[in-house]
């Protein structure tokens, strides 16, 4: 085939203006593979950071400690009004989180104690909820110290972070000192030491209230134990099959974040379907142009290949010198075309400094090797035909052209 | 003493299309030639002349009749086995020189025994390069073919034609597209060879002078050897 190959060469570099059209053509589609692929891919992790990339993907949480037994007497209607005042316990919990983070698929760990409760300055009363995290483990699960606007993401006793909005509706600066109310009737003055900002700075903003694990422990009087484990897994796909070896490993109750979020996967896998046709389609551009213009070639060259015949050429050879060329054209426009997609992807920020606003492209996601393999393999394919139309020539009628 | 026949046909039978369109063009007709003979083909056209040609280098199978040469029948042959006999066993001088435009002057001429050896050797640079030397072309043997001049391109026809060593040649109108000193040129080269290297040669030609050049003149008409 070294023979078919050469010849092969010739005839692209005999053209060298149809052979330069060609390739383009080819890295277009490329292009569009590549650039879909990091769209796609890119959009994908995007919501995924702003959703589940924030949440824990298994959660340990302590059962309710006082589940009540109602019962009803006929004709009647019995109302409960749900409270928390008691912080449900995980006792020896703490004790599982080394066994936890040895997990391969565990990415961080971050024990827990959240309860409800109230901040006040002055008069202004704002009810919250109050997380208690371990200091060194902040963004463990949230990414706390991504989001923080002013001040220090770290939690030492006796520190509070609060969101922009709450902070900017009560008034309070930096530094200021606030009275946080647990629902256990606790009472601590807390400094503001760190502000930060999710999303548009809606709901969580004016909600959550971040204190240190041994704050916690004050407001909520829970000397030991924790209320939840939260695990964070590199592959959150992975979430189901975790939550279950969590299971068997701690023997506590365990949830995965799939229970919850079955329409965000369900939106992520449409999506993802939806970049499959898009690149199907661009790889059928491919082939439609490949083939096409082997075709014409084909056509152009039938003296020669008769000729090639005649000198004792096998049908076999001449299919060779045709598949070589689409594998050729194949190998570089898909170079060709996933280097274009390479330089025009790298001005866009990376997967870590996506924000709102901005495309979500992702360049480590541009699926280049895969892009580059389907072109060559589409290409090849694409020649077959022509090829196989090559190598029916009659060498008397092409000959006498 | 009567020289070993190369190839023989008996009864060769051509017809082209069918029914009330069919076209006999070949009759019965009946050929035998021997080793290191050169032969002018004569005969009107439409006689049947370039059908004979295709069929003796392989290119095409007769409708019915028997072809033999160097003993193997070539009528059951497969296509693949009859490709392979012309490349080792057949080379073509066509009217119009028909090299490959993209190719120099040499690779045009290897192209034979590239295709058989599945690459270039340097044996094969050496040969190809002697001949088109021997044709009075060692100044062009780098040269794209799509530049040489008209006599020169059927020089290197001749030369890919024996580039493989063939025991028969078959020339279709060799000279027909040349003026009359490239022609006698190019049939002087070939006497030579066929003196020097005793190559059987098969030359299909309209013009008396050309024929004259050659040991034996066969004729062709309606389909039949008649001379």
């Amino acid at each position: 085939m070294l023979y078919a190959l050469k010849i092969a060469t010739r005839y692209l570099t005999a053209s060298k203006a149809q052979t330069a059209l060609l390739v383009l053509g080819v890295a277009v589609g490329v292009f569009i593979f590549i650039f879909m692929s990091a769209l796609i891919g890119g959009l994908a992790e995007f919501i995924l950071s702003r959703t589940a990339g924030d949440i824990s993907h298994v959660t340990i949480e302590a059962e309710d400690t006082t589940p009540a037994l109602l019962l009803t007497l006929p004709g009647t209607v019995l109302l409960v009004q749900e409270t928390a005042t008691e912080t449900a316990k995980l006792r020896e919990a703490t004790s599982f989180v080394p066994l936890i983070e040895a997990l391969p698929e565990v990415k961080a760990v971050s024990p827990q104690i959240t309860g409800a409760g109230f901040l006040r300055r002055g008069t202004q009363v704002q009810q919250m909820t109050i997380v208690g995290l371990e200091p060194g483990r902040e963004s463990a699960i949230l990414d706390l110290d991504g989001y923080l606007v002013a001040g220090d993401a770290r939690l030492r006793s006796g520190a509070v972070l609060l969101g922009r909005a709450l902070v900017q509706d009560m008034g309070l600066v930096l530094g200021q000192t606030v009275q946080l109310q647990s629902s256990n009737g606790v009472t601590a003055a807390l400094t503001l030491t760190g502000i930060y900002q999710i999303g548009s700075g809606g709901g969580p903003d004016r909600r959550m209230a971040y204190v240190s694990l041994a704050t916690a422990r004050t407001l909520f009087a829970m000397p030991q134990g924790v209320s939840r484990i939260e695990i964070k897994l590199f592959d959150l796909y992975a979430a189901d099959a975790v939550t279950l070896r969590v299971e068997g490993l701690t023997g506590l109750p365990a949830k995965s974040w799939t229970e919850d979020g079955a329409q965000l996967l369900e939106a992520l896998k449409a999506q993802a379907q939806t970049g499959y046709f898009l690149k199907t389609f661009a790889m059928i551009t491919i082939i439609i142009g490949v083939a096409s213009a082997l075709l014409l070639s084909t056509y152009r060259r039938r003296p020669e290949i008769g000729i090639m015949r005649a000198m004792g050429a096998s049908r076999l050879f001449v299919v060779g010198v045709f598949v070589t060329q689409g594998a050729l054209i194949g190998v570089m426009g898909g170079l060709f075309g996933a280097g274009i997609g390479y330089l025009a992807l790298l001005p866009f920020p990376t997967r870590d400094a996506f924000r709102s606003g901005t495309l979500p492209m992702d360049i480590t996601q541009g699926s280049y090797g895969l892009a580059i393999t389907l072109t060559v393999i589409g290409a090849i394919l694409a020649s077959i035909l022509p090829a196989r139309a090559a190598a029916r020539v009659d060498p008397v009628t092409a000959i006498g052209q | 003493m009567t020289a070993a026949p190369l190839l023989t046909v008996t009864d060769l039978v051509k017809t082209f299309g069918e029914g009330d369109t069919a076209t006999r063009v070949l009759r019965g007709l009946n050929l035998t030639l021997a080793k290191g003979e050169m032969a002018a083909l004569l005969g009107p056209s439409g006689s049947g002349k370039s059908t004979l040609l295709t069929i003796l280098g392989t290119l095409m199978q007769p409708t019915s009749g028997a072809h033999q040469m160097l003993g193997v029948d070539l009528t059951t042959a497969t296509d693949a086995a009859l490709t392979q006999f012309r490349n080792r066993h057949i080379g073509f001088v066509f009217q119009f020189h028909n090299l490959l435009p993209d190719f120099t002057a040499l690779e045009n001429v290897i192209f034979p025994t590239a295709i058989r050896e599945g690459r270039e050797t340097a044996a094969a640079r050496t040969r190809g390069a002697d001949l088109l030397t021997r044709m009075g072309l060692a100044e062009r043997i780098n040269f794209p073919s799509a530049n040489l001049s008209g006599g020169q391109k059927q020089r290197v026809a001749v030369a890919r034609a024996l580039m493989n060593a063939p025991e028969l040649v078959l020339a279709d109108e060799p000279t027909g597209n040349l003026d009359r000193a490239s022609a006698l040129q190019v049939m002087e080269l070939i006497a030579q060879i066929n003196r020097d290297e005793g190559t059987t040669f098969l030359i299909s030609t309209h013009d008396e002078k050309i024929a004259a050049t050659c040991q034996r003149q066969i004729v062709v008409g309606d389909g039949l050897v008649t001379g």
